[in-house]
């Protein structure tokens, strides 16, 4: 499976009469955006604003952040399942406008997170700092159910995401990537004296603000299975869980996965990339068992050497991350995890809340318990009255200057287990 | 059996399913729960169940097993480690969750719990 992936750089974004893409400039027309927002019954009142890198703003609480993209030949739309046909996607062409985001943002339940300052020390916890967003903060109907709620503004994300991204159909890409991955017989042909390795997914599935979806399928219904890795690039994997959003896996990280990036730039070099196995994290115990049982056999059936597994999440999750570890280490094939940690803040505590012997090539996206200080920002998009009761906060954590000390788990992406930021332990 | 002490958990699946009720924190359902492993129950559901941590929620519910067999090692060790990670979370926020915020942390640790049921 083949997919061009075609990057139009996008270096500021702004409002506008028309919507269109300019010069490296994104514009945006507000009206447009608000009525398509507005589409769905479940909202009375839309606002659309911008955030851009360097501007003292705090996004908060938000939900979800999606990069906008657009099918331009090929089979299948952005997000399939979801707003476009449950059609294969992952081959032929994808424009993307590289540099902007959508950002969700909305009080679903009383207690909140997910921080992304554009300035100062917080914005260096957070890549999403550095791009062009438009963030789009809705009103609920009064009485609306918190999972209605959810599942308007996960839609309300895509439908906005999808229609900036329908601006660079026609454009010619600043920059063009091509990614192809053979068939298990073909591969098995290439690169004889590389090692094969395969990449584990985890996808958190748990309930209310805890899940992902595949193809429109919630993943907790999910056996493990294999995916394309191009799939992911078109939107087959979206997200909408952002409950400790410092180790979530937004949207945005689905769409530009840094081990799928960095198996791809390394196939043919280094190693022989294979594919994608994705694997839930479920709360019955059971089903932790199956989930693994079938990530060791599809490694097993692969024939790879080694695999890289990320986990998404803390706390039951490392039970999965350690299933999985033990499971296809006992097949003979390697692993290397990526996780992040919940050291304490002094960060000398057990990080994880499982462990093994055969875990013994793990890579840190960070300590989530460490402690910050967010200076105060001349704006504020959301509500900035959640930070006592934010994930990760405690009392007296929103000061009267509007500065925030909090624990690191607040910033959205901080320390992704992707690997997705700048974080890590040595 | 539900060992929680989340009241709406109760008051929706008490008729269905054996419910016991805690009336006691977090941390007195995880001993709850090992208890009766130490019985030789199974544990069902992770007790770490949900991305909101044991600082920032009061509520937790957790499934396990309607009989007794042998004790179950895995299952001690689980609870074993839930309770170390419980005892490392600042409790500290808990003090000011007020009703509004009590009742989604509730919704939040049933769905999760559903999320098991298959509900």
């Amino acid at each position: 499976m083949k997919l061009e992936l075609g990057y139009i750089f996008i270096k500021d974004i702004q409002f506008s009469d028309v919507s269109k893409v300019e010069d490296g400039t994104l514009y945006v027309n507000k009206e447009e955006v608000k009525a398509l927002i507005l589409e769905d019954e479940h909202f009375k009142k839309a606002e659309v604003e911008l955030a851009k890198p360097g501007e003292s703003v705090r996004i908060m609480p938000v939900k979800d952040v999606i990069e906008p993209r657009v099918k331009v030949e090929g089979p299948g739309g952005i997000f399939p399942g979801m707003i476009s046909k449950v059609e294969t996607v992952g081959s032929g062409k994808t424009n993307v406008l590289k540099g902007a985001a959508v950002l969700t943002t909305g009080k679903i339940v009383g207690f909140q997170e997910g921080i992304i300052d554009m300035t100062g020390p917080g914005a260096d916890y957070t890549p999403f700092s550095k791009l062009c967003n438009l963030v789009l903060v809705c009103e609920p109907i009064d009485g609306l159910k918190q999972h209605e709620h959810e599942k308007a503004l996960r839609f309300a994300g895509y439908k906005v995401a999808s229609y900036l991204g329908g601006l660079a159909k026609k454009l010619t890409p600043d920059q063009v990537e091509v990614f192809e991955t053979p068939t298990l017989t073909e591969g098995l042909k290439m690169y004889p004296g590389l090692p094969r390795v395969a990449y584990v997914c985890m996808l958190q599935s748990q309930g209310l603000l805890h899940d992902t979806y595949v193809y429109g399928i919630d993943a907790k219904q999910t056996l493990t299975t294999f995916i394309y890795p191009t799939e992911t690039m078109d939107g087959a994997i979206v997200s909408g869980n952002c409950v400790s959003a410092c180790d979530k896996n937004t949207t945005y990280h689905h769409l530009n996965n840094p081990v799928i990036a960095d198996l791809f730039a390394e196939h043919g070099k280094t190693l022989n990339f294979v594919g994608v196995i994705i694997s839930n994290e479920n709360v019955y115990l059971a089903d932790k068992e199956r989930s693994s049982n079938w990530s060791a056999k599809l490694a097993e059936f692969l024939g790879v050497d080694g695999v890289v597994v990320s986990e998404e999440g803390f706390g039951n999750p490392d039970t999965d991350l350690i299933m999985n570890c033990k499971k296809i280490e006992s097949k003979g094939i390697k692993t290397v995890l990526i996780t992040d940690e919940y050291a304490g803040r002094d960060g000398t505590s057990q990080s994880l809340a499982d462990a093994d012997a055969l875990a013994n090539a793990v890579v840190s996206g960070g300590n989530a318990n460490e402690v910050i200080e967010l200076p105060p920002m001349e704006k504020i998009i959301g509500h900035v009255e959640v930070a006592d009761i934010i994930a990760g906060g405690f009392d007296g954590s929103l000061h009267k200057d509007g500065s925030i000390t909090a624990e690191l788990q607040v910033i959205t992406g901080a320390t992704n287990e992707m690997g997705f930021n700048e974080l890590s332990a040595r | 059996m539900i060992i929680t002490n989340n009241d709406w958990v109760l008051y929706k699946y008490r008729e269905k399913f054996n419910v016991v009720y805690i009336d006691g924190t977090f941390k007195d359902v995880l001993i709850a729960v090992r208890d009766r492993l130490h019985m030789g129950y199974e544990l069902l559901t992770h007790p770490l169940g949900g991305s909101v941590k044991p600082g920032e929620t009061p509520y937790k519910s957790i499934m396990v097993s309607d009989d007794k067999k042998s004790i179950s090692f895995s299952s001690i060790y689980t609870i074993e480690n839930a309770i170390i990670t419980y005892d490392k979370f600042n409790k500290n926020k808990l003090k000011f969750i007020n009703d509004k915020i009590a009742e989604d942390l509730k919704l939040i640790d049933l769905t999760v719990l559903e999320s098991a049921l298959n509900i």
